[in-house]
């Protein structure tokens, strides 16, 4: 009985590690066949590379509020990506009023602009923040003691609500971000040519996240919120206001989602009701990667599926011949989610995060 | 003068009734031990002094200002505060950040220094390992973790729950002439322990408790000059 055991057990680790190889082996053909084939020069694999730390630097932001909640209430909050979508509303109607009032006409960066994107930046996170505080007070709050997978029904709800809310007040129409003249075209960094707007993403996101790492590792009320996450009873014990730090969670985590959703606007410029659906499922996946709770592991999964998403499809998928690969940059990302969840459950920095649990 | 009254506390989790009509007082300066078997209620008469749980029946006053209505974080600030079961350190923060969050709801930052140094002299193994994960220390030093963390509230009244669990005899000593200092500094102490044998030896007086309910109580030395508390909790006959 036991050797039976032990043998189901050892074969199923070697198909794994079978799968795995081939996997390797493919991507290594990949990637060897499409440097041979050449037909991206350096600037192209450049641009990829920028474009996808932009984008997985915005993953970062969303995957944060992702792995906060699990950290703290150990519940999937499905209705974050709805939160990132609603920021960007608020940043788009906040946008609209400055562009109709000329901040965004000047053809260079100017102090006016700067100015107009930071309370564009701010309404918005302010917003969903709200709105997020307000999710837990009237969905999740009451549901604390119940059992978890009450809570993430209610979360899948609370998505739909969401949506369909935006969708009722709003429309169904993609609402045009406003473009700015000033951040049109490209500007050289070390020699390389960068566009504008990622520039400007990639820069207010690592701002983000350095303060977000701070706010968390340095001050008071971020160690309290750790405590919390790891014993509540305890953290109460220590005159630690448990709800309230459940609620700081939720606001520091749609702040963040609420600035994405503007870094997310500037760079795709369309808002939509339906469009935090799939940022929000991809960066769910990057906290995962990362794993899930563990802070620095969103940061690193966001980036990581950023760079991911935008290089894999150029780089392996065109090598083995594959007719559009860009089509299958999705697809690539949930795989990605399953192959991890296949060989490090834990995550990329899961090691860490199994000893911190104990 | 009491500075801890609870009286006729009934506690239940549930349909459960753990606690059946508990009286407890603890006049300023003493040691107060709580002693009993098993699942008999000890842990659930500091939880229900200190918060965590309400009782559904009867008043708990500490100083005159009846507690049994707040929420855990408000009694930390009327003095009151607790070392728990099972110590109950934040493994993931360091020693020193445990310190910090033992001393959350204080402003006074000369009073939190001095507190600091305080138990930092009372315990100077976790000076050394101030950097250190709090997950990753021994047995005894998260113990002694726990202790320091509740001291750094800079309570009136200090409930310990079974401080010495699980810790070699050594240790135990150590840990029971803290408690003694502790006490001697001025902090009034509720003490609960299965080492009925020594907390007896330090404590002014004792309760007995038994499936929720207090079944003797007197000074420490009458307790342990019972031949049925001997039969009972030590062994002894
Ligand atoms: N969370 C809970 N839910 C239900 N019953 C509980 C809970 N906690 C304690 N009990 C029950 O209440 C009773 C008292 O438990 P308590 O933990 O207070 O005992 P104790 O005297 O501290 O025991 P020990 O010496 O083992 O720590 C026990 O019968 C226990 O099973
Ligand atoms: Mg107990």
């Amino acid at each position: 009985m036991l050797k039976n055991l032990r043998r189901r057990v050892s074969g199923t680790t070697i198909a794994m590690w079978i799968i795995g190889f081939i996997l390797l082996v493919v991507v290594i053909v990949g990637v060897v066949r499409t440097l041979m084939i050449g037909k991206y020069t350096g600037a192209d694999w450049t641009d990829l590379f920028v474009y996808g730390i932009s984008q997985g630097s915005v993953y970062a932001l969303i995957a944060l509020g992702y792995t906060m909640v699990y950290g703290i209430l150990r519940m999937i909050n499905f209705a974050h990506g709805d939160i990132f979508m609603a920021g960007a509303f608020f940043g788009y109607f906040t946008a609209i009023v400055f562009e109709k009032n000329g901040f965004f006409d000047s053809p260079t960066v100017d102090g006016k602009l700067v100015l107009a994107l930071v309370v564009v930046t701010l309404v918005a996170a302010a917003g969903a923040a709200g709105l997020a505080i307000l999710l837990e007070r009237i969905a999740y709050r009451p549901l604390r003691r119940a059992p978890r997978l009450v809570p993430l029904i209610t979360a899948i709800g609370a998505s739909f609500f969401l949506e369909y809310s935006f969708l009722g007040l709003f429309g169904s129409g993609i609402k045009g971000f406003p473009e700015i003249d000033a951040l049109k075209g490209r500007v050289s960094i070390f020699g390389v040519e960068i566009l504008k707007t990622q520039v400007v993403v990639i820069v207010a996101s690592f701002v983000m996240l350095i303060a977000l790492w701070l706010f968390v590792q340095r001050s008071k009320m971020g160690k309290a919120i750790q405590a919390v996450s790891e014993d509540k009873d305890a953290a109460a014990l220590m005159g630690i206001n448990v709800d309230r730090s459940i609620m700081i969670t939720f606001l520091v985590g749609g702040a963040l989602a609420g600035a994405a959703g503007v870094l997310y606007a500037l760079l795709f410029r369309q808002v939509y009701f339906f469009m935090g659906f799939f940022p929000g499922l991809k960066a769910f996946t990057a906290a995962v990667l990362g794993g899930i709770g563990n802070i620095a592991g969103a940061m690193v999964g966001g980036l990581f599926l950023g760079i991911a998403e935008s290089l894999f499809p150029n780089l392996v998928l065109d090598g083995l011949g594959i007719p559009a690969p860009y089509q299958l940059k999705d697809a690539l990302a949930f795989l990605l989610l399953v192959l991890v969840l296949i060989f490090r459950p834990t995550g990329i920095l899961g090691e860490r995060l199994a000893t911190k649990k104990a | 003068m009491a500075l801890l009254e609870a009286t006729d506390i009934h506690t239940y989790y549930g349909a459960i009734h753990a606690l059946k009509g508990i009286t407890v007082t603890v006049d300023k300066g003493e040691i107060v031990t709580l002693i009993g078997a098993n699942g008999a209620g000890k842990t659930t008469t500091l939880n229900t002094i200190c918060g965590i749980y309400h009782p559904r029946q009867g008043t708990i006053v500490l100083d005159g200002e009846p507690i049994h209505d707040m929420p855990a974080h408000t009694i930390v600030t009327r003095g009151l505060s607790q070392s728990p079961e099972g110590r109950r350190v934040f493994g993931r923060l360091s020693v020193a950040e445990n310190l910090e969050m033992g001393a959350f709801t204080r402003k006074d930052k000369a009073g939190i220094k001095r507190d600091l140094e305080r138990v930092y002299e009372l315990f100077p193994r976790l000076l050394e390992r101030r950097k250190q994960l709090a997950g990753t220390l021994s047995g005894g030093e998260q113990q002694m973790l726990a202790m320091g963390r509740a001291l750094m509230a800079s309570p009136r009244l200090l409930l310990l729950d079974e401080p010495s669990m699980g810790l070699a005899p050594m240790l135990v000593d150590l840990i029971f002439d803290t408690i003694k200092e502790i006490n001697a500094q001025g902090v009034t102490v509720l003490l609960v322990e299965q080492n009925a044998l020594v907390a007896l030896s330090i404590a002014n007086r004792a309760y007995v408790l038994e499936t929720g309910s207090i079944v003797l109580s007197g000074t420490g030395q009458e307790l342990l000059n019972n031949p049925e508390v001997m039969k009972s909790y030590l062994g002894i006959d």
